[in-house]
């Protein structure tokens, strides 16, 4: 029997959806103001995920994300005010206004990259683990990709490398159902993308992606049991988008019912998480208030900080094509 | 565009993206060996909406939303044309080209020469090019020139309306694999378009603005850049020739060094970045076939050697425009 989590463990758990969320309501609002720049696609509904599993995480062990990345940074540590001014493109940004929503990134908190390459990450992840072995560092990397991005060479080829060499690798399939607008048995034909991992020789896993308890436990055993050296785990998390493929509302495009939104949305992952935390008599609705209160200032804090920051330089434009010797 | 064909098509007017559409409708229409196969190309329409109608017109079997899965779809245009089919293949983003390219450079682009003949490859791609929406490093690029190195594929970059579905039904035609590099910044744009079928004949660019006194070599989307240049300069009275190479591979020399004989100035332009762009290609054929014409050195615009920012800011500069090429132009010609 795994023990409970404690009250700390739950509270973190609970700020860090509850950061996502506000983060991504605020952002997906901007873009579809047109004042983000560019495409977003967000992280809402599936706020479970980035953050049960980044809670077994320090800022050493490495993440690669996603097209869907700002939620894997802001479980990973991200400060809002830098994140925000990456995405209005101001030379504050994480990525000094150069990546974007696409390419956000901070290696202090060992977040190797959102991507605009699909199926991008698993291989880079792979690379990290195999530096931690080779190093002898003890870090973990954890690679988070979609059910769509299961369909990629790229996946395929670095789990088989992350279990051949045993590396510290896990590899955590955020199964939400669809790839853009094609739906699941539209694109494969396994139901459990964890059922890939037989033909690699690694535990697959399937977790309810809507449970954060459920997801921090799945990835704690996952992650422990690749900080030992026994190799690779890959955890399926059956989730769901809430938003559109890109933006809030999107292109409009019709590919699921309303009927099946609001089946998942009443498995919210933060509104059931809070009905259990005050339950279980961890918080109480005045809390938890008092978290969003504190949030929305960091977001408005976030945003008045991107608005007030000045855009990039002309002349940064060539700077960081090369690391330049004793620049 | 010859006059005639321009009577026929007065007054009916079509986007970019609906003549995109429009161009594989009359390939499904023309030919029933032929089919669609990319992600997101069936059910929704396309991301671009560039397929919209055609599933409902079509159905399943020959619009296919495949996996995201791009070495599977593009094996999948090389064997089935192989095997009898005339496949369209859509690669989303120019981008994606990396997740695919072995499928293209050495199968694809080699297989016929390989065999000595023995195999034919009617395959025609479909993908997206294009800075200037602010979509990052990864989804911004123009990398005609990767495919245009390969002996064996043909590469056309329609800049109209007009050019987009002609040059589509003509690759669909062609016994070669074409690649058919679209520019997602154009989709919007108007142009006239007949109905029926109609060719853009590969390996032909189109002297789209006639002058005397200066030629500009534009390619894709940089045409438009170009004209916008040429009525900047003709208030200066620099007469601008505007020529659209609209294809990469094979390349029209013929046109351009026409066209620079009459000159005797040149500037190629393209979006691309310029280290390697096709620029240099064509600037060392008009060195070879017209440099006794030549008052200037032939000038090259592409994008600067970084790759696409993100910031509108820098992206605003990175991408060439009309004000660069002006200033290109009279700096060549010493005016101030
Ligand atoms: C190599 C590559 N192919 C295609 C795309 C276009 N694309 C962007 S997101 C996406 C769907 C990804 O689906 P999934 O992996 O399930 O992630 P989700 O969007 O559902 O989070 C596609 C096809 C891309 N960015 N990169
Ligand atoms: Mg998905």
């Amino acid at each position: 029997m795994p023990k409970q989590p404690t009250k700390k463990v739950l509270q973190e758990l609970h700020l860090t959806m509850v950061r996502i969320r506000c983060f991504e309501d605020t952002a997906g609002r901007l873009m579809e103001e047109a004042k983000i720049p560019g495409a977003l696609h967000l992280y809402v509904g599936e706020e479970a995920i980035a953050s049960g599993v980044m809670q077994n995480l320090s800022n050493e062990d490495q993440i690669t994300s996603t097209h869907r990345g700002h939620g894997h940074l802001v479980a990973k540590g991200g400060d809002f005010s830098k994140m925000y001014a990456e995405l209005y493109g101001r030379s504050t940004g994480y990525c000094r206004g150069k990546g974007g929503s696409m390419h956000v990134s901070n290696m202090e908190l060992g977040m190797l990259g959102a991507n605009g390459i699909v199926g991008g990450g698993p291989p880079i992840a792979m690379g990290a683990a195999f530096a931690n072995k080779f190093l002898k560092t003890k870090k973990v990397a954890v690679a988070f990709f979609g059910d769509g991005a299961s369909n990629e060479g790229s996946f395929h080829e670095a789990v088989n490398m992350a279990a051949l060499y045993k590396l510290p690798c896990i590899f955590v399939c955020e199964n939400n159902g669809y790839g853009e607008y094609t739906p699941q048995a539209k694109h494969q034909t396994i139901v459990d993308v964890a059922d890939r991992a037989g033909g690699y020789g690694i535990p697959g896993v399937v977790v309810d992606g809507m449970d954060v308890i459920a997801v921090y436990e799945a990835a704690r055993e996952a992650i422990d049991r690749a900080r030992k050296g026994a190799g690779p785990t890959l955890l399926e998390c059956k989730t769901y988008r809430f938003y559109d493929h890109v933006g809030v509302r999107g292109m409009g495009m019709t590919y699921r019912t309303d009927e099946e939104l609001e089946k998942w949305k009443k498995r919210d992952p933060i509104q059931s998480f809070e009905a259990e935390l005050i339950k279980l008599g961890v918080m109480t609705q005045k809390q938890i208030d008092k978290v969003y209160s504190k949030v929305n200032d960091l977001v408005e804090g976030g945003v008045q900080f991107a608005e007030d920051s000045p855009f990039p330089e002309p002349s940064e434009l060539l700077e960081d094509v090369y690391c330049v010797k004793g620049a | 565009m010859s006059e005639a064909q321009k009577e026929n098509v007065e007054g009916r007017v079509l986007t970019y993206v609906d003549a995109i559409t429009e161009g594989v409708r009359e390939v499904l229409l023309e030919q029933s060996n032929s089919f669609v196969a990319g992600e997101d190309v069936g059910l929704a329409g396309g991301p671009f909406g560039q397929y919209s109608g055609l599933f409902a017109e079509f159905g399943e079997d020959r619009i296919i939303d495949t996996p995201i899965s791009e070495k599977g779809i593009v094996g999948l245009g090389v064997g089935s044309s192989a095997a009898g089919c005339r496949p369209i293949i859509d690669v989303m983003f120019v981008d994606f080209m990396g997740e695919c390219m072995d499928e293209i450079v050495n199968q694809m682009a080699k297989m016929r020469y390989m065999f000595g003949g023995g195999v034919t490859l009617p395959v025609t791609v479909l993908s997206m090019t294009g800075a200037g929406m602010s979509m990052a490093a990864q989804h911004s690029q123009s990398l005609e020139v990767w495919l245009a190195h390969l002996p064996g594929v043909k590469v056309v970059m329609p800049s109209t309306p007009y050019d987009a579905k002609g040059s589509i039904i003509t690759a669909a035609r062609d016994d070669n694999p074409v690649f058919v590099l679209l520019n997602k910044v154009s989709l919007g744009l108007k142009g006239e378009v007949p109905e029926g079928t109609y060719e853009v004949e590969i390996g032909t660019a189109e002297v789209v603005r006639q002058g005397t006194s200066f030629t500009i070599v534009a390619v894709s989307r940089m045409v438009h850049e170009a004209l916008q240049a040429a009525e900047i300069l003709s208030e200066l009275g620099v007469d601008v020739e505007v020529i659209d190479v609209r294809s990469i591979q094979p390349f029209d020399t013929d046109t351009v060094v026409n066209s620079i004989k009459k000159t005797h100035h040149g500037l190629v332009v393209h979006e691309a970045v310029e280290f390697g762009g096709i620029g240099g290609e064509i600037v060392a054929q008009i060195q070879d076939q017209a440099f006794d014409y030549l008052d200037a050195p032939v000038g090259r615009i592409g994008a600067p050697f970084s790759p696409v920012p993100f910031s509108p800011v820098l992206e605003k500069i990175y991408v060439p425009d009309a004000d660069l090429i002006v200033a290109k132009v009279k700096e060549t010609l010493g005016l101030s």
